[in-house]
C-alpha cells in the first residue's frame, strides 16, 4: 500500500546554474521505484503554491536509517523556486512511485538512450540498470543546462555523444542531428533490435518521433504534462494518443514511440 | 459519539463524502485511503455515452486554487457497470454516481438506468458543470430548465437524488429551492467557478478549452456563503463544498448549514485527505463535548441572525 509520507531533506545543493540535486530520507519508503517512475512532491502545507510537483526518481539509495531518494530538478516556476530555499533537516511531503516506468529491453536489444536537459533525471537510473551497456545521446540549449556529464562518461559502456545547440559544448546541434549523423556513420546499428529511449522537453520529444517514424525505429519516450493528483483520478494530465486520451501519470509517463498525437 | 447523518434514504457513517470528478472511480485512492471509512465515494461523472474531454492543457494552477478543463471525460455508464462497479461493492461505504445529460431525456435514462443496478445507493445529477456548451447550462443556471431536468429524473428513480448546484449564478438558494420543489432530496454545492488563466509570455491562454473550473481553497469563502444562505431556503439536506482542506474547513461548512461536506483539490495534495479530516471531525468533537455531530449543521452563532430567525426587527 503507498502512503503519503513525510521525508527529511539530507541534501539539496546546486549540481549546476539551474539546479539542484535533492536527496530525501524517511523510514517509511518502502516500494522500491523503477527507472521512469516519479513521486509527487510538496514543500510544505502552503496553498500557493497549491499542487504537488511530479519528479522523476534520479537515484535510489540506502542509509543506516532507512530509505534514499534522489531527484534531480531544474529551477523553473513557483515550485521549485520554493524547494530550493529548502535546506537540510527540513521535510517535505510525498506519495509514489507512480506511473509505469521504463521497459526493460529485451536481451537482444540494443539501446539508445536520449536525453535532453532535465530529461537526464529520468534516464539515468535506466542506463544505470543497464550497466551502461547502452549508446547514450545526450543534448541541450547550452552546456549550462547539461547535468552529470562526468558520471555519464564513467557510467555509458558504449557511445556516448554530448551535443548542444549553441556549440557551447560537444557537438553544435540538437540531440536528433547527433543521432542522424551517427545512424549515418553507423547503419549497421539500424537493425529491427535498435530500441529507443527518450526524454526531454516536448519539441524535442516530437522531433525524435518524426525521426523514428521516418527510419522505423521502435522505442519509448516519457511525456510530460501538468498534473494535479498523480494517481489518475482528475485525468487532467491528459495526452492525446493513437487510441485517445491516455493519462501521462497513470498509462505513462512512458509511452511507446509513435503512440502521441503530435 | 455519533457522526452519522441522513441525506435523503441514506445514512452516511460520517459526513465526508468525495467529490466528483476528483476521486475517480474509488479505486485510484484506495491504494492511500480506507473507502470504508468514508461516509460516501461520489464517482466522476457519467453519461450514457463515453465521452473523450477537451484537448490538454487541461488543469493549470493558479493562486490557492486549481483551474480545471477536463470536459466531462468519462467512461460511460455502461463501462462503469462492467469494469468498475464490482471493486467499489466490496466496500462498506455508501455509493453515489454522479451523472449528467445532454438534453432532458438523455437525463432520464442515464438515471433510469443507474438506479436498476446492485451497488448504487444514490444518485448525484451535475447541472452545474462549466465545461459544456452554451445551450447546456440552461439546466443549471435557468429556473425554468433546472425545475423541468430534475422533475425529469425523479419520476424515473428512487434513489436518494442529489442536484448539485453551480455557483455561477445570481441566487443560488433561489436554484436549490427549485430543486427541492422538483423533488430533490439533497442539493450539493458548490460546483467550480467559471475562471480562466492566460500566459502574458505567449499571450495563450493555459487552457485549452480557454475557461475552466475554479476550485481549491481559493473558493472556499464563496462555498461557505452560498452553503449559508441555500440552508436557511430549503428543508432538504445541504452538502458543502468548495475548497475543503482539513477537517477545521469541513466543520465551518456544517456550521453554516452543511449536513455533510465532500473533499475535492485536497485528495490531489494529500490523497489521505479524506481519512486525516473524518479523524480531525472526532477529535474535535471529543475536544468540545459534542456527542451528535448533527448539533454543528447550521450552528453558526450571530446575534444579527437570531434576531431574524425571531422576525424580531
Amino acid at each position: 500500500m503507498s502512503k503519503y509520507i513525510r521525508a527529511k531533506i539530507t541534501e539539496n545543493t546546486p549540481v549546476n546554474k539551474g539546479h539542484n540535486l535533492l536527496v530525501l530520507s524517511s523510514d517509511n519508503i518502502q516500494q522500491h521505484p523503477l527507472p521512469g517512475q516519479f513521486y509527487m512532491i510538496g514543500t510544505d502545507f502552503s496553498y500557493d503554491p497549491l499542487l504537488k510537483r511530479p519528479f522523476s526518481i534520479f537515484r535510489e539509495t540506502s542509509s543506516a536509517e532507512g530509505g534514499e531518494l534522489q531527484f534531480l530538478y531544474r529551477i523553473k516556476g513557483k515550485g521549485t523556486e520554493r524547494m530550493k530555499e529548502m535546506k537540510k533537516g527540513d521535510t517535505v511531503n510525498l506519495f509514489g512511485p507512480l506511473g509505469n516506468g521504463y521497459p526493460m529491453p529485451g536481451k537482444n536489444f540494443t539501446p539508445v538512450l536520449i536525453a535532453g536537459g532535465i530529461g537526464i533525471a529520468s534516464l539515468f537510473p535506466l542506463a544505470e540498470k543497464l550497466s551502461g551497456n547502452i549508446h547514450f545521446f545526450y543534448g541541450a540549449r547550452t552546456s549550462g543546462e547539461l547535468l552529470m556529464l562526468n558520471e555519464l562518461k564513467g557510467l555509458v559502456k558504449k557511445e556516448l555523444i554530448i551535443s548542444a545547440d549553441d556549440g557551447s559544448e560537444g557537438r553544435k546541434g540538437t540531440v536528433v542531428d547527433a543521432l542522424n549523423v551517427f545512424l549515418t556513420s553507423n547503419p549497421q546499428l539500424l537493425t529491427s533490435n535498435f530500441l529507443l529511449y527518450a526524454c526531454g522537453p516536448s519539441p524535442m520529444l516530437e522531433a525524435v518521433s518524426k525521426f523514428a517514424a521516418e527510419k522505423g525505429i521502435k522505442g519509448y519516450i516519457s511525456m510530460e504534462e501538468n498534473m494535479a493528483c498523480g494517481v489518475g483520478a482528475c485525468l487532467g494530465c491528459a495526452v492525446k494518443t493513437k487510441k485517445g486520451y491516455k493519462r501521462v501519470c497513470k498509462e505513462g509517463p512512458v509511452f511507446e514511440i509513435g503512440e502521441i498525437v503530435w | 459519539m455519533n457522526l452519522t447523518v441522513n441525506i435523503g434514504k441514506l445514512k452516511l457513517k460520517n459526513p465526508v463524502m468525495t467529490a466528483s470528478g476528483t476521486f475517480g472511480y474509488g479505486e485510484e485512492y484506495s491504494e492511500f485511503v480506507d473507502l470504508n471509512k468514508l461516509g460516501a465515494v461520489v464517482v466522476k461523472g457519467l453519461s450514457l455515452l463515453p465521452r473523450e474531454g477537451n484537448p490538454p492543457p487541461r488543469i493549470v494552477e493558479t493562486p490557492a486554487g486549481m483551474l480545471n478543463a477536463i470536459g466531462l471525460q468519462n467512461i460511460g455508464i455502461e463501462n462503469f457497470i462492467r469494469e468498475k462497479l464490482s471493486f467499489l461493492r466490496q466496500f462498506d461505504t455508501s455509493v453515489i454516481v454522479n451523472f449528467f445529460g445532454d438534453s432532458i431525456d438523455e437525463y432520464a435514462k442515464a438515471a433510469e438506468r443507474l438506479s436498476a443496478v446492485d451497488g448504487i445507493h444514490g444518485l448525484e445529477m451535475n447541472i452545474s458543470c462549466p465545461n459544456k456548451e452554451a445551450d447546456w447550462r440552461i439546466f443549471g443556471t435557468d429556473p425554468k430548465g433546472t425545475f423541468e431536468v430534475v422533475s425529469a429524473v425523479r419520476k424515473v428513480t428512487d434513489l436518494t437524488l442529489i442536484v448539485k448546484l453551480s455557483p455561477n449564478v445570481t441566487d443560488i438558494a433561489l436554484m436549490a429551492k427549485v430543486a427541492e420543489d422538483a423533488g430533490a432530496d439533497a442539493v450539493s454545492l458548490i460546483n467550480t467557478i467559471t475562471g480562466m488563466a492566460i500566459d502574458i509570455k505567449t499571450k495563450r491562454p493555459r487552457l485549452g478549452n480557454i475557461t475552466g473550473g475554479l476550485s481549491g481553497p481559493a473558493i472556499k469563502p464563496i462555498a461557505v456563503r452560498m452553503v449559508y444562505e441555500t440552508f436557511r431556503a430549503v428543508k432538504i439536506p445541504v452538502i458543502g463544498m468548495g475548497g475543503i482542506m482539513n477537517s477545521s474547513d469541513a466543520i465551518e461548512f456544517l456550521l453554516a448549514g452543511a449536513t455533510a461536506v465532500a473533499v475535492g483539490t485536497a485528495n490531489f495534495i494529500n490523497p489521505s485527505a479524506t481519512n486525516d479530516i473524518i479523524k480531525g471531525i472526532e477529535s474535535f468533537m471529543a475536544e468540545n463535548n459534542i456527542t451528535d455531530l448533527n448539533e454543528l449543521t447550521g450552528g453558526i452563532k450571530s446575534p444579527q441572525i437570531e434576531m431574524e430567525a425571531s422576525g424580531a426587527e
